[in-house]
């Protein structure tokens, strides 16, 4: 095996190489979706894969994501392992029924017998001036649904990491890649060995003593600056990156926050109903005694995801994560 | 008995029979749709003057509205512009074909259309502004939301016109989607139920050939789009889109079947998407040039105007007043978009409910103290 030295790549190019990797190594892994043949897929997660692979491993459907994924089940119970696309969040939508009602149980209602060893990738969350319906933030859907595995990247390695993980599991696995990060870039060598981040494991992004910030996916890069820009109030926080969502890392993040006595939780999706609710929760059940103040959240309002030149306002940015560090209690230390 | 003579919604003729007594529910041969494309330009079927000539003015005035959204993409003006580029003839006479009271439901690429109903160009462009979602009040043109999520916009046409139906209005809803949104759910489920309903709705897809990268090959193995439209219990039509009059005449047979209560039907215009999908697609990746330059010998705009021209309809000072008239039109366009859209960041909360929520006053004050304490800031810089 040639060894590829490190060189700037992209989360696109990791996602790529990981499924190209996955379908070079195992005959039953197939690509389908809408425009991942010739186009590469909007993104173009999927280039070069029909190229290299024939039409009949990544292969351009109708479009129907009902259909896309009611057939990969299908797939999945003759014994392939089905790496679906949906287009962008709000259009994997028709594809709930399919998701809900089968993917997520199918383990389940057959006692065991027939898992779905499917990957359903979804491109998520704001960021990149999109018009409306291709910014949705739609993680809480697939946590309230037990037998989904959730997981997102935040890093150009993690997400070959997770992605050849994910393609791995037997249990269907919702990938939700952060597409405001599809360009962002870090030394990369593919060949080298990349340790397969394994699906459920929290990571520390930047050690600090001060409080814990609680995050994953889009909102890393704005904490890890959060983090930097804090320095200057003499707060030192840590960075937690959950990496998965469903499962949840309970021992990773209570750790952590049993260290820092505080939490913030940050993420783009809404806060009512959001994710950061049941992580707070979590938190608080299992640190209490440790907890200086209480968990606080910082989400996307309650709002409908606001059009390309109101975003800004709605995405939660460093000053807003800052302010709820401020609010972390700190009159009692003094 | 045909679809056409059934008393509405006539529950008693849907009744199944019991086997062997099976025959089918409505006879196919009259739903079919012809074999070729319908045309009319080229062919020596009358032309009424007047509307032929409203017709290409409304070609030109479209093709420059295209062009000028598609230049103020490229200076950054608009997000996003999916242009209806060699469509235009099919977005014309939608919008022609329907009464003032009568319903349109757009997709996003159609803002065309919305704008030969009648709509202000800057509030058609607002979703691709991204200044805001819907940029009017989809009940002063009657115009629903352009739409986004693919064939969604179906269901909504018909139930719409049950709904007027039902109150005994005289409303028809033409509904517009592409050779790709047929192949979705909300497709199958808005042609049943219009069928089972006998709505006033009527189904144009403008078939450009394409769904972003998407051939219609790997959409379809139907004969035509058209044909779907028998499994369905309504006529088909299929219809050179290209052809004005061709598409204008086929529309309105259509809508005029549907408000005299003959039920809906599904009309497949074969098009062109001469440009990329958006400015955003890089169309070299999956189709070939010399494909683009056939069909731009296939021009809705030339062929009207050749037609016409022989037809001695159309002189030299038409051809200038509907020259000039698109310019005007454009510069208009050009400087209200040059100018910055007004935002009020507080417009996040103001319409999400009837009723702001508790929750929604909370945030909406933390962002005003956000915004006062920035605010603050920039002046303590000064
Ligand atoms: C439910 C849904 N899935 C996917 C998309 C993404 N998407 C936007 S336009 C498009 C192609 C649609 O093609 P077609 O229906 O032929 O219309 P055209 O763009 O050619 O006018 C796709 C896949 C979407 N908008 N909605
Ligand atoms: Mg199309």
């Amino acid at each position: 095996m040639t060894t590829v030295a490190a060189k700037p790549a992209t989360m696109a190019q990791a996602l790529q190489r990981a499924m190209r990797d996955a379908m070079a190594e195992d005959p039953t892994v197939h690509v389908l979706g809408e425009d991942v043949g010739a186009l590469g897929g909007v993104f173009r997660i999927t280039d070069g894969l029909a190229k290299e692979f024939g039409e009949d491993r990544c292969t351009d459907t109708p479009l129907a994501e009902a259909g896309i994924l009611g057939t990969a089940v299908g797939m999945a119970m003759y014994g392939l392992r089905p790496v679906v696309e949906m287009q962008f969040d709000a259009f994997a939508y028709p594809a709930f029924e399919q998701l809900i009602s089968h993917v997520s149980r199918m383990r389940n209602r057959t006692a065991g017998s027939m898992g779905m060893p499917l990957v359903v990738r979804v491109p998520y969350g704001g960021g990149i001036g999109g018009v409306e319906h291709h910014s949705d933030s739609s993680e809480a859907y697939y946590m309230a649904t037990p037998g989904l595995h959730v997981v997102t990247p935040a890093t150009v390695e993690d997400a070959y990491g997770l992605l050849r993980a994910a393609i791995a599991s037997d249990d269907p696995v919702v990938f939700l890649e952060p597409k405001r990060l599809y360009w962002s870039k870090a030394e990369w060598s593919p060949d080298a060995p990349t340790e397969v981040a394994p699906i459920g494991k929290a990571v520390v992004r930047r050690p600090g003593r001060s409080a814990t910030l609680i995050t994953y996916g889009p909102s890393v890069p704005v904490c890890l600056e959060a983090a930097e820009a804090a320095t200057a109030e003499g707060w030192d926080l840590e960075v937690v990156d959950l990496r998965s969502l469903v499962p949840f890392d309970d021992e990773t993040v209570c750790a952590s926050v049993r260290r820092t006595g505080r939490a913030v939780v940050v993420h783009e999706s809404t806060g009512f109903g959001g994710p950061g609710g049941e992580i707070a929760a979590r938190v608080t059940e299992r640190c209490f005694h440790h907890l200086e103040a209480p968990v606080l959240r910082v989400a996307g309002f309650d709002i409908p995801y606001p059009p390309p030149m109101l975003e800004k306002h709605h995405l939660p940015g460093v000053d807003r994560v800052l302010d709820a560090v401020a609010r972390l209690q700190w009159e009692a230390e003094s | 008995m045909t679809v056409q003579e059934l008393p509405g919604a006539g529950a008693a003729a849907y009744r199944p029979t019991p086997p062997p007594a099976w025959r089918p529910r409505t006879d196919p041969a009259p739903l079919l749709p012809d074999p070729e494309p319908y045309r009319v330009l080229g062919t020596d079927a009358p032309l009424d003057r007047a509307l032929m000539l409203r017709l290409y003015a409304e070609l030109i005035r479209g093709r420059r509205y295209n062009a000028q959204a598609t230049a103020l993409t490229k200076q950054g003006r608009l997000a996003v512009y999916p242009s209806s580029t060699g469509q235009e003839a099919c977005e014309v006479a939608a919008a022609l074909v329907l009464q003032e009271q009568d319903w349109l439901f757009p997709s996003y690429r159609d803002t065309l259309a919305a704008v030969a109903r009648g709509l202000d160009p800057v509030q058609a462009l607002t979703l691709l502004r991204g200044d805001w979602h819907t940029g009017y009040d989809p009940h002063e043109h009657r115009i629903a939301p352009l739409c986004t999520p693919l064939a969604t916009q179906l269901p909504h046409a018909v139930g719409l016109a049950h709904a007027a139906r039902l109150k005994g209005d005289d409303v028809v809803a033409l509904a517009m989607v592409g050779d790709g949104g047929t192949s979705e759910g909300d497709f199958h489920e808005a042609l049943n139920f219009a069928a089972v309903w006998q709505a006033p709705v009527v189904f144009l897809v403008q078939n450009n050939g394409f769904a972003i990268s998407v051939p219609l090959a790997k959409q379809t193995a139907a004969p035509s789009l058209a044909h779907k439209a028998v499994g369905y219990g309504m006529p088909g039509r299929l219809v050179d889109g290209n052809d004005a009059a061709a598409v204008h005449e086929v529309l309105a047979d259509a809508v005029a079947r549907a408000r005299r209560g003959g039920g809906p039907t599904l009309i497949e215009a074969v098009t062109y998407r001469i440009e990329a999908h958006t400015n955003a697609d890089d169309a070299t990746r999956y189709r070939v040039d010399a494909e683009v330059e056939a069909w731009r010998d296939h021009d809705p705009i030339q062929l009207l105007e050749a037609e016409l021209t022989s037809r001695g309809f159309l002189d030299d000072s038409a051809k200038e007043a509907a020259a000039e008239a698109a310019e005007t039109m454009a510069a208009a366009l050009r400087e209200r978009m040059n100018a910055d859209a007004e935002l009020d960041p507080m417009d996040l909360f103001a319409h999400v409910y009837a009723e702001k929520t508790a929750q929604l006053r909370e945030q909406e004050a933390q962002l005003r103290a956000e915004l006062a304490a920035h605010q603050d800031e920039d002046e303590g810089e000064r």
